[in-house]
């Protein structure tokens, strides 16, 4: 970083600006590969081919996809809120892609090595619910704004038990700063903090059933917040004909749709850094490095995004209630008795 | 069952069925497709499938029994009676042919499949067959002709025809003449019958060959679709 200095105004700009573009880069290219993964697996899961007529096996079929939104007609609703309407797509991705420059991606890419990187994870994909509120409201649409209604109450009952898990991990590694906890988490899968982390024996076996419930409702809570089935009340296209999104087209929609994508990894590299090692090798020092880190945390978070399409086509969708009720009723009371058992077992 | 049991109770069941369900669908993953990839694979049809109809109208005798089956009236027949000189020729089911089979549509845009129209057809001339995909973009090409006369033909049939009744109405005249006399002439009677039999095309398997055949007539098997979409 002290090459910065020397590269004087312009070029600091210079490599501020390719420094962060390279997570919009890692998302389209990862969009790709997971929207043709979804479908894929989806198709498979139901014994199903999928697509098969645009290259082999279907390969070009995200290009085409792209290809097509990109030359539909961009329609606005005479009875929209024509400003929010446009704003709406760019503040959810922009909540979503500022929130990526909080990720450790490597040992040497992070996006801004802040302190308080967790906490500003958390913070600032808060404003995808903005976003998507904005959208539901400015359609003038029954049903986008009844999805939208169900994203925000949602989102918000969910970012509680998702902020005590993250909450979890921090007490244990004692700092906010996702690099930080990574580097804790060096030296092999036992190292891992699902696994309890490097300490001493007895508190690592004690902690191992608390974190490993904890990585479960971090997954469960995360869900929700992205709106994947079994929590995708908000979009529900069975019922609300896409929630939020009905009345876009076009590139728009496909901004939403690249958020939400974007958003499946966010939560995944959050899960990843904080209980997963982040972009530390499970072999310890084996195959271990700034691109094998690279590697390995792109691995990991995609082992748990092929989790959540997995779950997506397994499970149906929650009722309002039940979600509410898992929430509120199981995964908070689950996070507080982990919380104080965590503090109980650092402490002695 | 205790609210606090009821409620571990609960998670329990919760985790364990998404266990569950997630293994069936992780096992189906890798379970070889059941679709096939129609366009380039289709699947085999039961053996009384009912789609294009199919005639074949050396067959036919212009019976318009199938015509009237239909309950969708798609089938439209038009005949030009034959003269008693005239050898149409037999059927492959050994029938003898005594008319002309001028027109002979069928509006498949209107057709029902109900096959009622099959099950009449006394030289089993009018068949399902197993081609489906025949969807054109107007619909006047869903009205398949079926009778292979030129309109030429069709001119000389009924010219031949007229000729025919015409003479034959002359000869009842010379015949009610003749009773009305007391003696008729042998040879007046064999006179205009030899006079008849000249210069009219009756149609045999040699000039249906050499004949362009008509823009939308299907082929019974699916390789001889008509190329006109």
């Amino acid at each position: 970083m002290d090459a910065l200095d020397n590269l004087g105004v312009w070029g600091s700009v210079l490599v501020a600006l390719v420094w962060s573009a390279l997570p919009v880069v890692f998302i389209l290219l990862y969009a790709l590969v997971t929207l043709y993964m979804e479908m894929k697996v989806a198709a498979h899961m139901q014994d199903r081919l999928a697509y098969m007529r645009t290259g082999w096996h279907g390969t070009l079929q995200p290009f085409a996809d792209i290809l097509k939104l990109l030359q539909k007609e961009d329609t606005i609703s005479s009875a929209a809120d024509k400003k929010l309407f446009i704003l709406a797509p760019y503040v959810v991705f922009m909540g979503t892609y500022a929130a990526f420059s909080a990720i450790p991606f490597s040992s040497i890419y992070i996006g801004s090595n802040i302190d308080l990187g967790a906490f500003f994870v958390v913070a600032v994909s808060s404003l995808v619910v903005v976003g998507i509120l904005m959208g539901g409201w400015a359609s003038n649409n029954k049903w986008s704004i009844f999805g939208a209604m169900r994203s925000a109450a949602q989102m918000v009952s969910y970012e509680i038990p998702t902020a005590l898990a993250i909450l979890i991990a921090v007490m244990i590694t004692g700092s906010l700063n996702l690099q930080e906890v990574t580097k804790f988490q060096e030296g092999g899968i036992h190292n891992w903090l699902i696994f309890g982390g490097p300490l001493p024996l007895t508190q690592k076996l004690l902690l191992i059933p608390f974190t490993l419930v904890t990585f479960l409702i971090l997954f469960i809570a995360s869900l929700a917040e992205v709106n994947r089935t079994p929590f995708d009340l908000p979009e529900a296209e069975s019922e609300l004909v896409q929630g939020f999104n009905t009345e876009y087209s076009g590139m728009r929609f496909a901004m939403f749709y690249l958020a939400e994508y974007a958003n499946m990894f966010l939560v995944s590299g959050v899960a990843v850094a904080l209980f997963l090692g982040g972009w530390s090798s499970p072999f310890g020092s084996f195959l271990s490095g700034p691109v094998w880190g690279l590697f390995w945390f792109i691995g990991k978070g995609m082992v748990l995004v092929f989790l959540q399409i997995w779950i997506r086509w397994t499970l149906p969708r929650l009722r309002v209630d039940q979600l509410m009720y898992t929430s509120w009723k199981v995964l908070t009371p689950f996070m507080f008795a982990c919380i104080f058992g965590v503090g109980l077992i650092l402490v002695l | 069952m205790s609210a606090v049991k009821g409620y571990f109770h609960n998670i329990w069941l919760a985790l364990s069925t998404v266990a569950i369900g997630m293994k069936i669908t992780f096992k189906h993953l890798f379970v070889p497709a059941v679709t096939v990839q129609y366009p380039d694979v289709k699947m085999k049809l039961p053996d009384r499938a009912r789609n294009r109809l199919y005639v074949n109208i050396d067959d036919c005798i212009g019976c318009d029994q199938c015509a009237m089956a239909c309950p969708v009236d798609c089938i439209t027949i038009e005949i030009v009676k034959s003269t008693p000189d005239q050898d149409l020729g037999t059927t492959s089911t050994g029938h003898k042919k005594r008319l002309h089979v001028s027109v002979f549509d069928i509006d498949i845009a209107k057709c029902c499949y109900c096959a009622l129209c099959v099950y009449p057809c006394p030289t089993e001339c009018i068949v399902m067959t197993d081609v489906y995909e025949f969807s054109e973009f107007d619909r006047k090409n869903l009205i398949y002709n079926y009778s292979i006369m030129t309109p030429h033909e069709i001119d000389a049939a009924r010219e031949k025809l007229k000729k025919a009744e015409e003479e034959a109405a002359a000869k009842k005249a010379a015949a009610a003449a003749a009773k009305a006399a007391p003696a008729p002439s042998a040879q007046t009677l064999a006179a205009p019958m030899t006079g008849g039999a000249v210069g009219t095309p009756t149609k045999t398997e040699g000039s249906n060959a050499a004949q362009s055949p008509k823009p939308t007539t299907p082929a019974p098997d699916s390789s001889g679709q008509t190329g006109n979409s």
